[in-house]
């Protein structure tokens, strides 16, 4: 019994009791967190993820501001009745650019991992700018306000560049288009279009999301974003079965 | 610390732990039996756990336990049972025709309750929870169609969507004749007169007469000469009641101003097929047809 004499110092010297504590309760954190950046099987090997273009980027910063993610979730968990309603269950490849993540654990609204394609850009229009003219049951605050809001294109290359510092592979060339290519993808008729395509992929659509082509708008951002979510992975070639994709 | 100043308490007849804070002393009563025992009860169980279940992080993998436990493989196998639950009807939905689903009373109570199911979760959020639609959404229960209104032209228009990025999608576009400055705005009033006079309501009369070469030249393409619309490119009939845009004046100047067409996605992408012949099956048996 002498071991549990000791504790008594840690009783009586409250730095020796901190220090202590801190150890203890790191281990939970490097038992659990810490492995999952080596391990292999913690990020699917897929193809189409690919870090956000600047104007998804942009809106996503623009979903956070807004506290979108205190009400919608962006993780579809593998249960039956989520992927019956949602789509197939979220995979950690999905959300390996996304700093910080959106997964959540709060559904007020629905969760909006695989929302991208499943309206029309007129209906996010319309719904982001009074919610109740399309879901009348709908508790959401309107957010007509974006629709009036021209988008700042000041800052994005800074945030891209802190995001490359956190592991977003932005490439040079990609940074110093950042602006170009936010006007290009909502500009349906941009020149710059197929440089967009070139460096974000074939799948990146120009569109006017916000249905005013005359200016670039904090809706543009947020549609284009949301427009995006869960439709980078193709899942009808998805191998769901394969053991390197269980867990 | 603990043991040298341990005495018996005289009134409980417990041990003291020997601390004294200001004359207050501390009984060291021991743990309640029961709650030791469920506390190392619970480490076992976890000891037990750690070796049964996915646990342990390494340095190339990760412990997958004895019963190779998978959340992902148990959703899979648990949307097997979901389609195994859904049996027969489910098959002969894939193999039946829409109008034999809609003729077979089994199959079609069957058809009706998935779509009513599937259509409250994807498409109330746009058509409304009855498919009463709002501006700019199309009302699916009247007998008015702006694509066709037949069971296979409901199942096209769900499987590819309208303007959407299917290659097979339904498509057209109306000229922003206003915006893109093809027309003044003098012949865009004219022309709102005219298409107000198309649906039997009082127009001015001499801006109806301006307008008439107009129509004929720009709109009886997709219109016809008579505005009846056409449904092989989703032109409105302009002379009933119903629009998508509004009725008013202004909503239908906007329109000849802007040409808004809308967009419904193609849902052939996230639907298997029974699904949206069910859909189809749903909003034509609950449409005026």
């Amino acid at each position: 019994m002498s071991i549990w004499k000791h504790h008594g110092k840690f009783e009586r010297h409250s730095l020796a009791l901190v220090i202590g504590i801190l150890l203890v309760v790191s281990v939970g954190g490097l038992v659990e967190i810490a492995p999952l950046f080596w391990l292999e099987s913690t990020i699917e090997k897929v193809k189409g993820v690919r870090p956000y273009t600047p104007l998804e980027q942009t809106g996503r910063d623009i979903y956070v501001r807004e506290g979108c993610y205190v009400c919608h979730s962006q993780m579809i968990r593998p249960l039956r009745d989520e992927v019956e309603r949602y789509g197939p269950y979220s995979l950690a490849a999905e959300s390996m650019y996304d700093h910080p993540f959106q997964w959540g654990s709060k559904r007020t609204g629905p969760d909006l991992a695989r929302v991208g394609g499943k309206y029309s850009d007129s209906w996010h229009r319309d719904h982001l700018i009074d919610p109740r003219s399309v879901v009348p049951e709908s508790v959401m605050p309107p957010y007509a306000f974006m629709a009036d809001k021209d988008l700042s294109l000041r800052d994005v290359q800074d945030r891209m560049r802190a995001l490359t510092a956190v592991g977003v592979p932005y490439t040079q060339d990609q940074i110093d288009s950042a602006r170009a290519d936010m006007e290009a993808q909502a500009d349906p008729f941009s020149a710059d279009g197929p440089a967009l395509r070139k460096r974000y992929g074939e799948k990146v659509v120009s569109r006017d999301f916000d249905g005013d082509p005359e200016r670039l708008t904090e809706l543009d951002a947020l549609i284009a974003y949301l427009q995006m979510l869960g439709t980078l992975v193709d899942f009808s070639t998805y191998q769901a079965a394969a053991p390197a994709n269980e867990r | 610390m603990t043991g040298e100043n341990r005495e018996t308490d005289a009134v409980t007849g417990v041990e003291t732990t020997g601390h004294e804070w200001d004359g207050i002393r501390e009984l060291d009563n021991p743990l309640p039996r029961w709650w030791l025992w469920v506390f190392w009860a619970c480490v076992l169980f976890s000891i037990g756990y750690w070796v049964a279940m996915p646990a342990w992080p390494g340095v190339s993998g990760y412990t997958k336990g004895l019963l190779g436990q998978s959340d992902r493989r148990e959703v899979a196998a648990s949307l097997v049972d979901l389609r195994a639950l859904r049996g027969a009807e489910s098959g002969r939905l894939t193999s039946a025709s829409l109008e034999q689903i809609e003729q077979d009373p089994e199959l079609q109570t069957y058809a009706l309750a998935l779509g009513q199911s599937v259509f409250g979760d994807n498409c109330a959020t746009c058509h409304g929870a009855g498919g009463a639609g709002a501006k700019g959404y199309a009302n699916l229960r009247d007998d008015v169609w702006l694509w066709g209104g037949s069971l296979e032209d409901i199942r096209h228009t769900i499987e590819f969507g309208i303007r959407s990025e299917d290659p097979q999608t339904r498509m057209s576009a109306m000229p922003a004749f206003g915006r893109d400055g093809l027309l003044q705005p003098a012949q865009v009033a004219d022309l709102t007169e005219y298409v107000v006079g198309l649906s039997g309501r009082p127009a001015s009369k001499a801006a109806v007469a301006r307008a008439a070469p107009v129509f004929a030249e720009q709109c009886v393409s997709c219109h016809g000469p008579a505005g009846k619309g056409d449904q092989a490119v989703g032109a409105p009939d302009l002379t009933d009641g119903d629009w998508l845009y509004g009725s008013d004046r202004a909503s239908i100047s906007a329109q000849i101003h802007n040409g808004r067409g809308g967009v419904m996605p193609a849902w052939g992408r996230r639907f298997d097929p029974q699904t949206i012949k069910a859909l189809a099956v749903y909003i034509h048996a609950n449409s005026g047809q």
